[in-house]
């Protein structure tokens, strides 16, 4: 039994890691959908609610209907991460099951129940409840989609940022002392926003893309006119809102996982008046050498604005890989011990533990516990870093970070822009639209004819082909979000506290695999049914009380 | 029952609902097969409980084991 545990097959660790990447990159391609599209379709319906007119109850329905298939697809992939918990992280879900199983248990008992609930009415009670008990129900569905997704995120923030707990050695558990703390962390907050204001983006995209497909058909007109301005609206409010909210995840990032954000900038030495990389040369396929180079080959970058992004000082100290493995020491004297010392230090704590657990069985006397229990408390903090034995161990893989950053930034700020102009374009404001017109007159993006009383209707296709294309590019930007969050988390799984190897399942790795294959399989294949029923209910077009092309 | 209490109406919802589904009955199928394979097929053969097998009623002194040799 004890040779068992001895030597754990690094397949294992490696392809449990995978699978649970692989569920979870394929859930999130149907959660955001889900979310954006709640606000779009809740918006469709307020206009249905204030206006009665039929054409809005046609068009929330379309985009309730398309809600519908997204909802079905993408129901019950989360659980299959659960699942994995229990077979392949068996030592983390005992360890801290009791903490981060809360926020689940509760997101399924509550928040889905809340979401099942209400999107029976918004489906099967057009004819049969009031209109603003319809309009109700439509908002709670998405609510209910939302708050799921704070249950969610409240458990993954835990695992970046451990609060309100306690280690209890007799149990092997940490038990939780404050709900409060895990489920109003800052670091959870701030992680709900950002998460949530990129899901709006993904809908707001999405239906600008569905609507400009419909004009490049000239079809549904009105209602891909309308629906363009409810979906770049909620799209330029969302990409503002998920660079603010960026930014604060950043900081907080910056202060609970300076290693993860050193990774994202391939930042090896740091110090203060740190510079934002915008682009340098980082080898997409092998980790660099950051011990011995001073900084990324090629660098090019954005004067003060990492330390601005890190600690909303533009002279905030941001230490690099360098200084955290090696120690270092903040300018208003906050010290930061080396990982040698972490090491030393969690070593202690898994020490104290094994020589509590063994007194405790062999009935020593209250004194020795107590002595063992306080050595393990005092060092408690550090207990992940007694399994390391390589610093190097504690370095993510920098290029995944540094380019799925600025991948998912890259991408952001073309929204903004995108968004913006669509928004000017189809709104027409005065004076604002004309200038941006004639601007994109001058430059070649709209014919000059068209400068002044043009038609959004009546675009050269390559701009609704662009917001098309902008889907695909939406749903990168999202999961280069999630790359950055838990590959930046390597190598722990609880951040400080235990890493993969210590966290895994004695399993072996072909077990692992297979389940992984499987999964590719199931997923894959249920992708693609979503997006074919997707594309023929789109093809299909709205379902018509009244004629949606009415100008 | 009375056809204006809420049960009534509340069943008349989902009885309506369901009975007039289109795509909602492709949807519904997609559901129960994918649920069908995750708690059937998946969970049944594929992810078992570790713990509960290994630890033999004793989880804690399992991990604490598993734990505590991992460092060395």
């Amino acid at each position: 039994m004890t040779n068992l545990l001895l030597n754990i097959d690094a397949g294992t660790i490696d392809w449990s890691r995978a699978q649970f990447a692989l569920t979870a990159i394929y859930h999130w391609l149907f959660v955001p959908l889900t979310l954006g599209l709640a606000v779009i379709m809740g918006i469709a319906e307020t206009c249905y609610y204030r206006t009665k007119k039929q054409f809005w109850k046609d068009t929330a329905k379309f985009w309730q209907k398309l809600f519908g298939v997204n909802f079905a697809m993408g129901v019950a992939t989360g659980i299959i991460l659960e699942f994995e918990f229990g077979t392949n992280w068996s030592n983390y879900s005992w360890f801290v099951g009791d903490i981060f199983g809360a926020p689940l248990a509760v997101e399924g008992i509550v928040a889905f129940f809340m979401e099942s609930t209400f999107v029976a009415v918004m489906f099967f009670g057009w004819n049969k409840v009031s209109r603003g008990f319809h309009l109700a129900s439509t908002w709670l569905t998405g609510l209910g989609a939302t708050i799921s997704a704070w249950w969610i995120l409240v458990a993954n923030a835990w695992m970046q940022c451990p609060v309100g707990c306690e280690f209890n050695p007799d149990t092997m558990r940490n038990e939780m002392v404050s709900f409060a703390e895990v489920a109003l962390s800052p670091f959870a907050v701030s992680k709900f926003c950002h998460t949530v204001t990129s899901a709006w983006i993904i809908g707001g995209i999405f239906v600008v893309a569905v609507s400009s497909w419909y004009l490049l058909k000239k079809r549904e007109t009105k209602m891909a006119v309308e629906s363009i301005k409810i979906g770049a609206l909620v799209g330029l409010v969302a990409s503002v809102l998920a660079a603010a909210t960026g930014h604060k995840a950043a900081q907080d990032v910056g202060e609970a996982q300076p290693m993860k954000l050193a990774a994202m900038e391939a930042l090896y030495n740091g110090g203060t008046d740190q510079g934002l990389t915008a682009v340098a040369w980082v080898n997409p396929f092998c980790q660099p050498d950051y011990e011995n180079l001073d900084e990324a080959p090629l660098r090019m970058a954005m004067p003060y604005a990492l330390s601005f992004m890190a600690t909303n000082d533009i002279h905030g100290y941001v230490p690099g890989v360098n200084d955290i493995l090696n120690g270092y020491t903040t300018p208003d004297g906050r010290v930061e011990p080396s990982v040698d010392e972490k090491i030393e230090r969690g070593k202690k704590a898994i020490e104290a533990l094994a020589a509590y657990r063994q007194a405790k069985a062999e009935g020593a006397d209250e004194a020795t516990l107590n002595a063992q229990r306080s050595t393990l408390n005092e060092n408690m903090p550090y207990f992940g870093y007694g399994y390391v034995k390589d610093k190097s161990e504690l370095v993510p893989f920098i290029p995944v970070n540094f380019w799925c950053f600025r991948i998912m930034v890259g991408l952001g700020c073309v929204f903004i822009l995108f968004f913006g102009v669509i928004c000017l374009l189809a709104f027409k404001i005065p004076l604002i639209s004309v200038i941006t017109r004639r601007l994109l007159a001058a430059i070649g993006l709209l014919p000059e004819t068209e400068a002044d009383g043009y038609d959004i209707t009546r675009l050269p296709a390559w701009h609704y082909w662009l917001a098309i294309a902008l889907v695909p590019l939406a749903y990168i930007a999202s999961e280069s979000g999630w790359l950055v969050a838990e590959f930046g988390r390597q190598p722990w799984t609880i951040q400080d506290m235990l890493p993969t190897w210590a966290a895994v399942s004695d399993l072996h790795s072909s077990s692992v695999i297979i389940t992984f294959l499987l999964f590719l399989v199931l997923f894959t294949t249920m992708l693609a049914v979503e997006i074919s029923i997707l594309l023929k209910q789109i093809q299909k077009g709205p379902d018509v009380g009244a004629t949606l092309n009415e100008k | 029952m009375q056809k204006d209490s809420f049960a009534y109406r509340v069943f008349d919802l989902y009885y309506d609902g369901f009975k007039n589904m289109r795509l909602g009955r492709v949807l519904w199928t997609v559901i129960l097969i994918k649920l069908f394979i995750i708690f059937a097929v998946l969970k049944l053969f594929f992810f078992p409980n570790f713990l509960k097998q290994h630890a033999a009623g004793d989880e804690a002194g399992y991990v604490a084991t598993e734990l505590v040799e991992r460092a060395q």
